[in-house]
């Protein structure tokens, strides 16, 4: 764990924040003069879709800090009904959510050792 | 509004077919447009950010000031994600620029949209910090419709509304976290995989984002094993590359 847990924080949310806002503002700059169905977009697409498929994955599969003391079967059980259920319920996000939390909750109550 | 099959194909030519009747009205419409199903989901994500950020070591007004000034959820996930694992500055600064990257174009398809003759340029940079999935989708969705005056208000109303409910959120889930069982905590930090996991689940057609999906599923969590604080960059530079490098070749030798 980091030692300094307020500035150094703060810092990395300003240039998080920073960078975030150049994407916008250089999109305002250019707006109307771009292509938005051009290759590079679509590369830019797929590296943003790819990173956070990743991220998603090991949330699921590897998280850190208190997830990580549930199984992962119980996560990826979570994972896989939320997934059915959202699908079946026509897309509908609150019942894909909802239900992956809960069975993680329940799965994870009963485990003996929690 | 009645159902447009396709907003995105070419709004800003199409006539306006209603009108909110000014400006202040199209707020006002804005906001309890906002009040709805939107800010309802993306408020319970927020929770799960807030319970994140409490998680993380972090206190509350860090968690606010990231939702304040970030505002866009995969980037402040990832960011906290990366400060969790103790990733250098400029290995976050890529992740989330990577991460938010997929803004710019999203704002080149909307400020033309919302352009009316004798609003100020700054207007639009103001307001562009509130370009967000959520607001701009139901943008693109209504503004088209109605008169261009109306249109920067409706959308500034709807992602302001979306705005103020994730800062409520975020605080609400860091304090819940810290008063409910923590098994119930669990759930709320839970939500954010998961609802990002449909999200991307349900607008997933064209072919090479799809083949992104996959492969930054499987190369995230091995990577990470190898290198925790480059792996989001790296996962996202070589799965979104051989992607769309496999689309263009696969695509080039079946569309000629």
């Amino acid at each position: 764990m980091p030692a300094d847990t307020v500035l150094w924080p703060l810092l990395l949310m300003l240039v998080g924040a920073l960078v975030t806002y150049f994407w916008r503002a250089l999109g305002v700059a250019l707006s109307g003069r771009l292509d938005v169905n051009s290759d590079w977009f679509e590369w830019t697409a797929c590296v943003a879709y790819a990173l956070l498929a990743g991220l998603i994955a090991r949330m699921i599969l590897i998280p850190i800090g208190p997830l990580a003391e549930t199984a992962v079967t119980d996560r990826v059980a979570g994972a896989v009904l939320a997934f059915a259920l959202f699908f079946l319920f026509r897309r509908n996000m609150v019942v894909g959510v909802a239900s992956g939390a809960l069975v993680l909750v329940l799965l994870t109550l009963n485990r003996p050792f929690f | 509004m009645p159902a447009d099959p396709d907003p995105a194909a070419d709004p800003a030519a199409r006539t306006p077919s209603r009108s909110y009747g000014s400006p202040s009205q199209a707020a006002r419409a804005a906001v309890a447009d906002a009040f709805g199903v939107p800010a309802f989901v993306l408020g319970a994500t927020y929770l799960g950010f807030g319970a994140l950020v409490r998680e993380a070591d972090l206190n509350v007004w860090l968690g606010l000031f990231s939702t304040a000034t970030g505002w866009a959820l995969p980037g402040q996930i990832a960011l906290v994600e990366l400060y969790s694992v103790g990733a250098g500055v400029l290995a976050i600064a890529i992740a989330v620029g990577l991460t938010n990257a997929r803004l710019l174009p999203m704002a080149v398809t909307l400020v033309p949209i919302l352009r009316s003759e004798g609003t100020p340029r700054w207007r639009y940079y103001l307001f562009a910090h509130f370009i967000a999935v959520t607001g701009w989708a139901a943008a693109l969705r209504v503004c088209p419709h109605i008169p261009r005056p109306e249109r920067l208000p409706y959308f500034a109303a709807f992602a302001a509304t979306l705005w103020a409910t994730t800062l409520c959120a975020t605080a609400a889930g860091f304090f819940l976290a810290g008063i409910v069982p923590a098994y119930v905590t669990l759930g709320l930090i839970f939500l954010n995989p998961i609802y990002f996991m449909l999200v991307f689940a349900a607008d997933v057609r064209k072919p090479p984002r799809v083949a992104a999906l996959v492969l930054g599923a499987l190369l995230g969590p091995l990577i990470h094993l190898a290198s925790p604080d480059w792996s989001l960059m790296l996962t996202g530079l070589i799965g979104g590359s051989l992607a769309f490098l496999g689309w263009k070749l696969w695509g080039g030798r079946h569309a000629r």
